[in-house]
């Protein structure tokens, strides 16, 4: 793209064409207010806060306006900063300004941060609010009252999920984010994947919380808690306590965990290192077998919900594996339970999840092993944030703790299944090793690395050529799948991440508002952490893992047998969008 | 097959057609043996019993078996909406004006069988003289200058040989056989042509950004989703000369390099959308629609997609949102629909009465055009005039007519010979402009001067017993329901506005209310993302420009000046020229008013509901309001 020459506030810029003015001022070191504007999420321009004058009849909004040869911008004049001004005071007319109790307040509220900034101090034009029902799913809560109407939700849902549960319905002032035909988020084909938990600038939307569930279990003396925390809560949850972006802070993490008061802290690794044993077992099974490939993976509550709802056909396809921390859950209501001599009735699992879905996939029918559910609740890493705040943990200082035993460390391949690609690589090494029968030297597979959206690689493994895909976020996978159904593609092993990016940008994550996602790279230092991490670790393949191999030793017996299956393995169902009656 | 038959392979036999029906539509043009009754069968004249007669003449006509003599031909608007059911006859040219069914007979007896004109039908003019010949006599009609509505009322909407008889598809051939694409655009360039729809963009201009995108998928969109309370002049020219539109269409086709039209009416206008399908099928069957247009190599095809009522699908973007099958909602621009619009690809907009004044030019040249209208505003422009003015309806007038000759002059002013006190042109988006302003000669810049604009062409003519701050929240409620909720001072600051506005008619507003309107005016003005937004402060701006005293009247002393806002309006009856005739007490309609001969007349307060039934019904103006 052509430069062009440009001014703005009087200082003469050279910048590419393709830029907005919103870039251009950036490179200008010039701050313009933004709200609704997500960075590749939501450009839209309707909020009219980073109105600029460009010499037009009316101010232009930076954020979608696109620079041209010549363009005289100013970002500040009285109009400018009047106008930006009246229409924030508009906004916080018809919002519900409940800070004091509202869970964004003081940490990432931009409409909060925005008044501050612009020194919004009256309200001149208080008016009717509208009110509203507040709509609580089993994942996802969502508050009306609060909704500014940015809209960054619908865009999310629509753009990057494909999902489109929710929309803009109603005009004018009564325009509120509904679904269709008024229902409740939990009775539409909504996945509950949380990233419009994510991309809301407000405290409008938020997972279902089940901390106080978690504490009555812990203060609860018949009742052995077990927690376990998934990959990627560790290279995020040190955001919440201001630790810098993309560190590992695993060792601080499981120190919180035991000073909350849990009986047990566990690695869901290692539940991520045995779902690689049964799932790479499963995959060699179909291959010699002639079973249904390509073979998907399930790991991603959110992925299957969506499966069952827009993809039938491909649940044949959906590997039959558990996701890790139902394995797991499994697992420490049976194995460990006998090992320790508890009554499985009296342990409660607690799993930490970037992940909203999860909310959801525990309690799917199917997850429990005699009547046991395989977990008893899910937590996301911003719950845990506010557990360890609600005891007054001093998080940054704590020294590091290591998970306990029987299960120990994991291996790095289940540490990987945080960052897209992740389940692929680390199912790669094991199947490499499997198929060749001896350990293979190769361990880091770059070409599903990354946030391409739709990566496709081929390996030769053994006497095989194994030709795999990873699609992460569901417009991608939406988008795979159609070619897989065109025969456009031919494939053997598919990962599919509900989430953009993989877990690690997971609905339950700690929020980065617009001020780090608009001009950094969340993800890809959160996905760095883990790879960091995975470098670390002495094992780096899932059946290296000791106590994996213990585990089926001593009680499971072969993987992808039959004990394995009942306890590790499950099944799935079509769903309908609308169910009639509902 | 029929349909076969009938396409038209060449411009010799377009020729053939014209020539065939010239011949046969003399009478309605200069003389002729053969009567032709043309009757309005759309809009007012329709919803007020003109199918009915159109029935009686069709019985009367076949029962005399005179059939090939006298044609009866069922036409779109007239113009004079006010006086309908109307009826022409042909070639006396005589109007009937108010007809009935029941009169239908003594107009066959007396004037088709006998010759002799059934007066007490004739046209009224606004001193209450009665014209035969209203199309050439009656002031609301010598007056206009018909382009766009040429063949409204003249021809029969659903028949595509008589619009070619009236030289339709001539501009088509002409520019598809004997001009570049490149020559169009400049022609329509020259004309000076602006879009009739609201912002007067110059539509050669439009035209030639979206011919010079090197796309090969390129739309030619017209907007019919006229939603200006009040205006129905594009409903009309649909409704009246759908092929008019159709024509013009394909020419923009061949110009930009489009082969792909579409339509976008709204689905409140039922006669309008039938017509325009009717149209499009014949069209099709004549090849003037479809593949190799007159064996050219051209191509161009028109669908119909209806608009679901949404006022801000008249705005562009939006429009193009909802043809594409999403929330009809703006989106910014750049980029221009010109360069990225509809489903992402090249696209003009323009609305009906523009298309509908483009054949005329290409027939008439550009010459002729200029030689109408302003400096910068060419041409013609359609009104749709009501309110409180007797001769509501369409009026077509050259640009630079002032609203003096338009109200007065054509539309015979205010009925009750009340004083003017302002008219608003371009419905809700636009502005008031009072009797100072009455001569300024209407064009794009001078209404955009006067604080309103031009829009869609409606003119809502206000008497002295309007209340400004009122019509202003009635504007103003318009917008606050219509907007579509995108972006923040649209829905929200017109919701604010209106709040303090009604607050003032409510006798509860204080001086700092003005402050705050203003403040909110100029900023929605400022910030609003589309056309729709930033133009509904107007009614308020302009209302504060010319009646602030009306403002003050309600905020300081608690009164409308025009006794409609109810709040703070109470009815009284002055005993001093109170004649006892019971007329208030008559038509009072929730028994408020107490009093006979004897005893003096009040009104009780508590149980009036304050309709001003009394004050209007008053003959001694007694009844008085504060």
């Amino acid at each position: 793209m052509r430069n062009v020459n440009i001014t703005i506030d009087g200082m003469k810029l050279n910048v590419p064409g393709d830029y907005t003015i919103l870039q251009a001022a950036k490179e200008a070191n010039i701050y313009i207010p933004t709200l609704c504007f997500l960075k590749d999420i939501n450009e839209i321009g309707c909020c009219r806060m980073c109105l600029v004058d460009t010499g037009a009849k009316a101010l232009q909004a930076a954020c979608v306006t696109p620079v041209v040869e010549g363009m005289n911008i100013n970002t500040h004049t009285p109009k400018v900063v009047e106008a930006r001004k009246v229409n924030l005071e508009l906004i916080l007319s018809n919002h519900v300004a409940r800070c004091q109790t509202c869970y964004r307040s003081w940490t990432s509220c931009e409409l909060q941060t925005l008044a501050n900034k612009l020194g919004v101090d009256q309200e001149r034009f208080s008016g009717e609010a509208k009110k509203y029902d507040i709509d609580v799913g089993i994942s996802i809560v969502r508050d009306n009252n609060k909704c500014i109407l940015c809209r960054r939700c619908v865009s999310v849902c629509h753009n990057r999920q494909t999902v489109g549960v929710i929309e803009a319905i109603g005009r004018g002032f009564d325009t509120h984010i509904g679904s269709p035909f008024e229902k409740s988020l939990w009775e539409t084909p909504c996945v509950n994947c949380g990233q419009c938990i994510n991309v809301c600038p407000v405290g409008a939307l938020r997972e279902c919380v089940d901390t106080d569930r978690v504490w009555a279990a812990l203060n609860d003396p018949t009742k052995h808690v077990v927690v376990q925390t998934a990959p990627a809560v560790r290279a995020a949850i040190g955001e919440s306590f201001g630790i810098e972006m993309g560190t590992p802070v695993t060792g601080k993490m499981v120190s919180a965990l035991r000073m909350i008061g849990f009986d047990r802290v566990f690695d869901t690794n290692t539940g991520a290192d045995l779902t690689i044993m049964e799932e790479a077992t499963e995959l060699i099974d179909r291959f010699r077998s002639g079973g249904k490939l390509p073979m998907i993976t399930s790991c991603s509550p959110g992925w299957i919900k969506f499966c069952e709802h827009n993809f039938p056909e491909f649940l044949p396809n959906l590997s039959s594996c558990k996701s890790p921390h139902m394995m797991f859950g499994a697992i420490i209501k049976s194995y460990y339970a006998k090992k320790m001599d508890i009554n499985p009735e009296d342990i409660v699992v607690v799993s930490v999840m970037p992940c909203t879905a999860k909310k959801f996939e525990i309690k799917r029918p199917e997850m429990h092993v005699k009547g046991l559910r395989d977990v008893d609740v899910v937590i996301t890493t911003r719950e845990l944030a506010n557990m360890i705040n609600d005891i007054g943990i001093d998080f940054v200082n704590l020294p590091d703790d290591n998970f306990d035993d029987p299960f120990g460390e994991a291996s790095g391949a289940g540490v990987i299944f945080g960052a897209t690609g992740g389940v692929m690589e680390a199912a790669l090494r094991t199947a490499a090793d499997i198929l060749s029968g001896a350990s293979t030297d190769a361990i880091e597979y770059e070409e599903v690395r990354g946030f391409e959206g739709v990566k496709m690689a081929e390996y030769k493994v053994g006497d095989v050529v194994l030709k795999a895909a990873v699609a992460h976020g569901l417009a991608n996978a939406r988008k795979l799948l159609a070619k897989v159904k065109a025969g456009e593609v031919d494939l053997q092993f598919i990962e599919i991440m509900a989430c953009p990016h993989g877990c690690i940008n997971g609905g339950g994550q700690p929020i980065q508002g617009s001020s780090v996602r608009n001009w950094g790279e969340v993800s890809a230092l959160r996905a760095k952490a883990l790879y960091r991490e995975d470098k670390k670790s002495y094992y780096r393949k899932s059946h290296n893992n000791p106590a994996i191999k213990r585990l089926y030793k001593d009680f499971l017996g072969m993987a992808g047998g039959t004990m394995a299956h009942q306890l590790l393995h499950t099944h799935y169902k079509e769903r309908e969008k609308y169910p009639e009656n509902k | 097959m029929a349909d076969c038959n009938r396409k038209i392979d060449n411009v010799e036999q377009l020729n053939e057609i014209r020539e065939r029906m010239k011949e046969k539509l003399k009478p309605r043009f200069e003389e002729g043996a053969a009567i032709h009754i043309l009757l309005c069968g759309v809009a007012g004249c329709l919803s007020t019993g003109s199918l009915k007669i159109y029935e009686e003449m069709d019985r009367l006509i076949k029962e005399s078996g005179k059939e090939k003599d006298i044609q009866l031909v069922s036409t779109g608007c007239m113009g004079l909406c006010a006086q309908g059911p109307l009826m022409v006859v042909y070639p006396d040219r005589v109007m009937y004006t108010h007809v009935k069914p029941e009169d239908v007979e003594e107009i066959w007896n007396s004037h088709i069988l006998g010759g002799k004109p059934v007066e007490r039908l004739f046209a009224t003019e606004s001193d209450g003289r009665k014209v035969a010949h209203a199309l050439d006599e009656h002031s609301f009609y010598t007056k206009q200058l018909k382009i766009a509505l040429k063949n409204c009322g003249v021809i029969n909407p659903l028949s595509i040989e008589e619009f070619i008889g009236v030289d339709g598809y001539k501009a088509l051939a002409t520019v598809i056989k004997e001009m570049d694409p490149e020559e169009v655009v400049d022609l329509i360039k020259a004309s000076n042509l602006r879009g009739r729809g609201g912002a007067g963009f110059p539509t050669g201009t439009k035209w030639a950004f979206a011919a010079s995108q090197l796309e090969r998928k390129k739309f030619v969109c017209c907007n019919a989703d006229e939603g200006d309370p009040g205006a129905f002049m594009d409903r009309s020219v649909l409704e009246g000369d759908p092929h008019s539109v159709l024509e013009a269409m394909a020419i923009a086709g061949y110009a930009i390099g489009s082969d792909q039209g579409y339509i976008y009416v709204r689905a409140e206008y039922p006669v309008a959308v039938k017509t325009l399908n009717e149209a499009i099928k014949q069209a099709r069957e004549y090849g003037l629609l479809g593949k190799k247009i007159l064996g050219t190599d051209f191509s161009f095809d028109v669908e119909v997609r209806l608009g679901a009522g949404a006022f801000v699908c008249g705005e562009e973007t939006a429009l193009m949102t909802s043809i594409e099958g999403n929330r009809g909602e703006p989106k910014p621009r750049p980029p221009f629909p010109a360069v990225k619009g509809l489903f992402g690809q090249p696209t003009i907009l323009n609305n009906v009465e523009t298309y509908a004044t483009i054949p005329r030019i290409i027939n008439m040249g550009v010459a002729w055009f200029n030689s109408i209208g302003t400096e910068g505003s060419k041409g013609t422009k359609v009104f749709a005039v009501g309110g409180k003015i007797r001769h509501t309806g369409l009026v077509e007038v050259p640009m630079g007519t002032t609203l003096q000759d338009i109200v007065f002059g054509m539309c015979g002013g205010i009925p009750k010979d009340k004083a003017f006190k302002a008219a608003q042109t371009g419905g809700p988006s636009g502005g008031c402009i009072p009797a100072i302003h009455l001569d300024t000669p209407i064009d794009y810049e001078n209404l955009i001067a006067l604080g309103s604009m031009m829009g869609s062409g409606g003119l809502i003519v206000m008497d002295e017993d309007t209340c400004m701050v009122d019509l202003a929240g009635f504007f103003l409620h318009f917008t606050v329901d219509e907007s579509c909720g995108k972006c923040t001072p649209c829905r929200i600051g017109t919701k604010r506005m209106y709040e303090i506005l009604s607050k003032i008619t409510d006798g509860k507003g204080e001086v700092e209310d003005v402050d705050r309107l203003n403040v909110l005016a100029r900023n929605i003005k400022n910030s609003a993302l589309c056309g729709l937004g930033q133009t509904a402060p107007n009614p308020i701006i302009s209302t504060l420009r010319y009646f602030e005293d009306e403002y003050m009247a309600h905020i300081l002393e608690k009164t409308c000046p025009a006794g409609v806002c109810k709040s703070i309006t109470k009815f009284f009856i002055d005993k001093e020229t109170c004649k006892h005739c019971g007329i208030c007490k008559k038509h009072c309609p929730v028994a408020a008013i107490s009093g006979d001969r004897k005893t003096d007349f009040v009104i009780d307060q508590e149980a009036c509901i304050k309709c001003g039934e009394c004050f209007k019904r008053c003959p001694f103006n007694s009844v008085l309001h504060h």
